[in-house]
């Protein structure tokens, strides 16, 4: 397991380096000259001078890809053009709400795709059968911002006087704080190291934070803040998860084992649940892993819809500026995630199949 | 002896032609309730989007100002739920530049087949071109051709789709293009696949061994049989092909102002989607609808022609 595990990272390291080439050649194909493209069209000369010695632009090629990859590997993304400041700290700040939206979203999926794929196998051809495969059919033609428009405005507007309001923008009401667990428990830390980025990356996580620090009301604001653009960004991974699942699922209930089970005596529903589900699992995980990518790109609709303060709707605001080291630093981060998750993936088969023996 | 010969030495036999393999996919293709329903929402669009000029009230990019006295984004009117006779009637109102909502949802069709149908063309020619001298020459050349594929496909596409037209300059165009790059691997893998496994079959050593070329062999005996998968990947890879392109016409990287595309459409009236719904309720409707004609003639199609990838029916 250890060995495979090894092996699959070693295996990961030419898929990065193939991202990262293909990022660097992307940013290579912007006309005009680099310097301008990275430090916006105002750079003066002497600004562009430096920019150049200092990353190595009057380099070969070969040398100029070294540099850039150690660059990207070391986490110095440059600096956003837009914002004059370190990609890098933007990332800190952004990356954790995309994050917890993206969870947030898969468990809504998960949680009604997979029990919607099982009862519609198990009940295949029902009227529920029909309902659930017209509904993730409708579901996967759908536009995601165009979900989370509609959305928004029947929460927000034609519910608005009753208990099932939600806010349509914003992360948090205004007037609610969050208070950083390592603020609140007087963590020793100096400003600007590592470790205070690291403090800061995780009490960004807001749901994470208010838990730990025991902050109920911020918790709660957070997670009504969430629901609208989770509910958007889950909706189409659901109907592909409810679809594999009944595909996966129908195939397993033909199967030998599953008629031995039934012929046991064994109750219906542990038979489906522990004999079949367990099997028809794998092609579900996968679908899951693939859905991470979708939710990556969905999250910079959603969040621009939503007006969360994610990667996405930085990267929407860097498209619009032409902000190029937020969009390739944004490009790579996410493009080397999605690896690592699918990487995940695959290693998890191990613990849901116990006959694949990975050596 | 003829295909339509009736006897061979007196005994009956049964007309050719009625039992081809095209006519056999039809008839289980016509079987798939999914199929039909698709084929007649996409038989449709393709009416809409032949006799736009036709069905359309309005040009796409008629202002009304001084034509009509209507307001800007002002609510759909239709005479036959009760709105007023003495106003004119558009049906899917008024959009924020004081133009026929439904006149560009009807001439938006044309923009997204279009889209759906080039993007797609593109990445089949060369996806097939890949993915077949992949599979046919094999050895480094396959390797290398693969693993680039494998990097492209590690990027989630809509992503990549993004960043390369944020390189190449927003436009129509670009995002076609860009469109089609990010959806090339699939196609490869799938007449990779194909190749692989007809090559070593012994028609195939046949035709070499009469002395066929590589072209020959390639594109007479072994890319015919990738055409089943082709087409099933093909045709979900439009609607998948039109929900990108109008995602980034939404975010003002495809399609520009004033053309009527659907995704451009909804993304310059999102900010008003409490006070003219109706400008980001139809368009969505009308992506959604196109999208899902084709996911539901996808789906049917493989059902029926390729048991391969069959899924558990």
């Amino acid at each position: 397991m250890i060995q495979y595990t090894i092996r699959r990272l070693l295996l990961a390291i030419p898929v990065i380096f193939g991202i990262l080439l293909v990022t660097f050649t992307l940013s290579r194909m912007i006309p005009g000259e680099p310097c301008k493209a990275m430090l916006g069209e105002k750079a003066t000369a002497q600004v562009c001078e430096q920019f150049t010695k200092q990353y190595g632009l009057d380099k070969p090629i070969p040398v100029q890809f070294a540099i850039f990859m150690g660059n990207m590997l070391r986490g110095d993304f440059g600096e956003s053009i837009r914002f004059s400041r370190p990609v890098t700290l933007i990332l800190i700040e952004r990356l954790p709400t995309t994050i917890e939206l993206g969870i947030f979203a898969l468990l809504i999926a998960c949680v009604i795709g997979i029990p919607a794929g099982i009862l519609s196998a198990m009940k295949r051809n029902s009227p529920l059968d029909v309902v659930v495969m017209v509904i993730s059919n409708i579901g996967v033609s759908m536009p995601v911002y165009w979900l989370g428009l509609m959305l928004a405005y029947f929460f927000a507007l034609v519910l608005k006087d009753t208990f099932l309001w939600l806010p349509p923008t914003g992360r948090l009401t205004a007037g609610i704080t969050s208070i950083p667990f390592f603020q609140l428990w007087n963590f020793p830390y100096i400003s600007g190291t590592f470790s205070h980025y690291m403090l800061q990356f995780f009490s960004n996580f807001l749901i994470f934070n208010s838990i730990i620090t025991g902050d109920w009301k911020v918790l709660g604001d957070s997670i009504k803040h969430l629901i609208l653009p989770a509910m958007a960004l889950g909706t189409i991974p659901m109907a592909i998860i409810a679809r594999m699942t009944r595909s996966s699922m129908l195939e397993v209930l033909k199967q030998d084992y599953i008629r031995t089970a039934k012929a046991k005596g064994l109750q219906r529903n542990l038979v489906i649940l522990k004999h079949a589900l367990r099997n028809a699992m794998l092609p579900i995980i996968t679908i899951i892993g693939l859905e991470v990518g979708i939710l990556f790109a969905g999250a910079l609709l959603t969040e621009t819809i939503f007006g969360l303060s994610g990667v996405g709707r930085i990267l929407y605001e860097a498209i619009t500026a032409r902000d190029y080291p937020i969009i390739q630093a944004f490009t790579v981060v996410i493009a080397i995630g999605y690896v690592f998750i699918n990487l995940l993936v695959d290693l998890s088969y191990v613990f849901i199949d116990p006959r694949i023996r990975l050596e | 002896m003829t295909a339509n010969s009736s006897t061979i030495n007196g005994n009956a036999v049964k007309d050719y032609r009625s039992n081809s393999l095209w006519r056999l996919t039809l008839r289980r293709i016509l079987r798939q309730r999914s199929a039909i329903i698709g084929m007649v929402i996409l038989g449709f669009l393709l009416v809409v989007a032949i006799f736009a000029d036709v069905i359309a009230p309005y040009s796409p990019y008629q202002v009304l100002i001084g034509v009509e006295d209507v307001n800007k984004r002002q609510a759909p009117c239709i005479h036959l739920l009760g709105c007023p006779a003495d106003q004119p009637q558009h049906i899917m109102g008024i959009d924020g530049n004081v133009r026929d909502e439904f006149s560009r949802i009807i001439h938006g069709t044309r923009v997204s087949l279009f889209v759906g149908f080039s993007t797609v063309g593109v990445a089949i020619i060369i996806g097939t071109l890949l993915g077949a001298i992949a599979g046919y020459a094999g050895g480094w050349l396959d390797n290398l051709i693969m693993r680039f594929l494998d990097v492209l496909l590690a990027f989630p596409s809509l992503l990549l789709a993004i960043t390369i037209v944020s390189v190449l300059g927003k436009g129509l165009q670009n995002a076609l293009l860009a469109i089609a790059i990010v959806s090339i691997p699939s196609y490869a893998r799938v007449v990779r696949a194909s190749v692989l496994s007809v090559k070593e079959t012994a028609y195939v050593s046949a035709s070499r061994a009469l002395g066929g070329n590589h072209a020959h062999i390639l594109f007479g005996r072994i890319l015919p049989n990738a055409i089943a998968p082709l087409i099933v990947r093909g045709t979900l890879g439009i609607g998948t092909a039109i929900l990108d392109a109008a995602a980034l016409s939404f975010i003002g990287l495809g399609a520009q102002p004033p053309l009527a595309e659907w995704g451009q459409m909804l993304g310059s009236e999102r900010n008003q989607v409490f006070t003219a719904p109706h400008l980001v309720f139809y368009p969505g409707i009308a992506i959604m609808l196109t999208v899902l004609s084709f996911n539901l003639l996808g789906d049917g199609l493989r059902d029926a022609i390729d048991p391969r990838l069959r899924s558990a029916e």
